[in-house]
């Protein structure tokens, strides 16, 4: 029912958002937030929405979730949001550079990069070097997203090198060839790994403490109800909210 | 009440307008964004060209592939009485109206290394499909196949059969026939569903980005490195949305309304 709700919202949202010119329909009261996040956020952030209905009654909060760039790129496009949450500071730049972003983006967890392997790590892969021995597939992030990019400087670290068998558009889609066995390791974040469920098992690395990505978190210029999309940016920095990520694997960030 | 001219009813012409300017406008906006100026430099970026070659030769092969076993195909539709011929028919053309994602997903229960066909590969042969160039060719000929099979098949019913009865009278072969007579009548059509074929082969996105991956010079076509493009680079990703723009409308406007009007 509250899916079916949030549809509606969506949809209604979307064709405010067509509209064009004119001042947005549902704007008095209701509160709606429409917040794009990036595909590493889903599992936390659809939690912490949840959350943010239960205490804001009569509140919507629906969710873009993609790779940061592109929802970075749908923004600048003029796509119909309210708050950004982005897993890089690069790509939340793009954003701000295009004059869309209502105050300074502050930082709200940081994420570090695992090998996410099968259950039982069948393969016997204990840190980077063991992704180039030959006959290792490996699924990586492309670099022009930020699970990418902090992959190679991971690897740059390292000095490791090798092929990946392929360059994802995002990090779930690098766990998804994991989870259909068709490559034997993936290069994603820690609490992807974790949320992945039983099926995948995750090696730490020391090599990735020097790719740690910052997730900033800002509320939009055009945001249809700027109170509501406040509150919901203090509801994700809020204790309670720092413990859904936390428990996720997302570290604090930095004080 | 003017009478239009000509008598082109008002009722049917407005809308046949509004019809072309909303498939045309997309593309005007390409070109409109299109940063003329920078486009030499990044048409010879290399990126672009490693892509662009990738989409030609696995586009070809898929086609080729395509009509190896599309045309034997559409000839049993079309010629031969088999109980459940019309499922068979409606079978063929699901990828047509499947969501390519979901054939990317299927082509990889089936041929990726976990997969019913693709275990077995990998452990007789040690051959993994997707990742590979041949994945490529595979996700596109899956998608594409259906528009050779049913301009083929729409040929071969329009051909008049008494050419191929004349010819086993004379003592011809099925096989001869086949070859001789038959194949020499339907070319057009079969020519006509090849190009079809590989222009919905160069512009396939779903299924290739599923079951092979993007990585750069072996499985990175024009559409996924206009999608990974369109990430950091919009300008980029327009260059790359414009040339495959040019090759589909070449190839397209060249072959006329031969395929419209197939007999």
């Amino acid at each position: 029912m509250r899916a079916a709700l949030a549809g509606v919202a969506a949809l209604t949202l979307g064709l405010a958002g067509c509209g064009g010119g004119g001042a947005p329909a549902g704007k008095a009261g209701g509160g709606r937030v429409t917040v794009f996040a990036a595909a590493s956020l889903t599992e936390t952030f659809t939690r912490l929405g949840r959350d943010f209905e239960a205490a804001h009654p009569g509140t919507t909060v629906t969710f873009n979730f993609a790779g940061s760039s592109a929802l970075a790129n749908q923004i600048t496009q003029g796509a119909p949001a309210d708050v950004f949450a982005a897993a890089s500071p690069a790509t939340m730049r793009t954003v701000t550079d295009a004059g869309e972003a209502a105050e300074s983006p502050v930082t709200l967890a940081r994420n570090q990069l695992v090998i996410a392997v099968p259950r039982g790590n069948p393969r016997g892969i204990s840190g980077l070097a063991d992704l180039t021995r030959p006959g290792v597939k490996v699924a990586q992030c492309a670099e022009q997203v930020p699970c990418g990019a902090a992959a190679r400087t991971a690897l740059g670290a390292a000095g490791a090198r090798f092929t990946p068998a392929t360059l994802e558009q995002d990090v779930k889609s690098a766990l998804a060839k994991l989870k259909l066995g068709e490559v034997d390791a993936a290069l994603v974040y820690r609490t992807d790994a974790r949320a992945a469920g039983s099926d995948v098992d995750a090696v730490e690395f020391a090599e990735s403490a020097r790719a740690i990505n910052d997730y900033p978190i800002v509320v939009l210029k055009r945001a249809g109800d700027p109170a509501a999309a406040r509150a919901f940016v203090d509801h994700v920095r809020s204790d309670a909210g720092r413990a859904v990520l936390t428990a996720a694997g997302f570290q604090p960030p930095q004080a | 009440m003017r009478r239009p001219r000509r008598r082109v009813p008002l009722a049917l012409l407005l809308p046949a307008g509004l019809g072309l300017l909303f498939l045309v406008l997309p593309l005007v906006g390409l070109l409109a964004r299109a940063p003329w100026t920078t486009l030499p430099q990044r048409l010879a970026q290399p990126g672009v060209l490693t892509a662009l070659r990738l989409s030609l030769q696995t586009a070809t092969l898929a086609t080729l592939l395509c009509v190896v076993l599309g045309v034997p195909l559409a000839w049993l539709l079309a010629r031969v009485e088999f109980p459940g011929r019309r499922l068979v028919r409606a079978l063929v053309t699901v990828p047509l109206v499947l969501p390519p994602v979901v054939g990317g997903v299927a082509l990889l229960l089936v041929f990726g290394r976990r997969g019913l066909l693709g275990s077995w590969l990998d452990a007789t042969f040690g051959v993994t499909l997707p990742f590979t160039t041949t994945g490529v060719v595979l996700a596109e000929a899956f998608v594409a196949m259906p528009f050779l099979v049913i301009a083929v098949e729409g040929a071969l019913r329009g051909a008049d059969p008494r050419y191929e009865e004349a010819a086993a009278t004379l003592g011809a072969g099925r096989w001869i026939t086949f070859t001789h007579v038959t194949l020499p009548l339907v070319a057009p059509g079969i020519a006509a569903g090849a190009v079809l074929c590989w222009a919905r082969a160069l512009g396939e996105f779903g299924a290739t980005i599923t079951f092979a991956g993007n990585y750069p010079g072996r499985t990175q076509t024009m559409p996924l490195a206009v999608y990974l493009a369109l990430e950091t680079d919009l300008p980029a990703a327009i260059v790359l949305s414009l040339i495959l723009l040019a090759v589909s409308v070449a190839i397209l406007a060249g072959l006329r309304d031969r395929w419209v009007g197939a007999p």
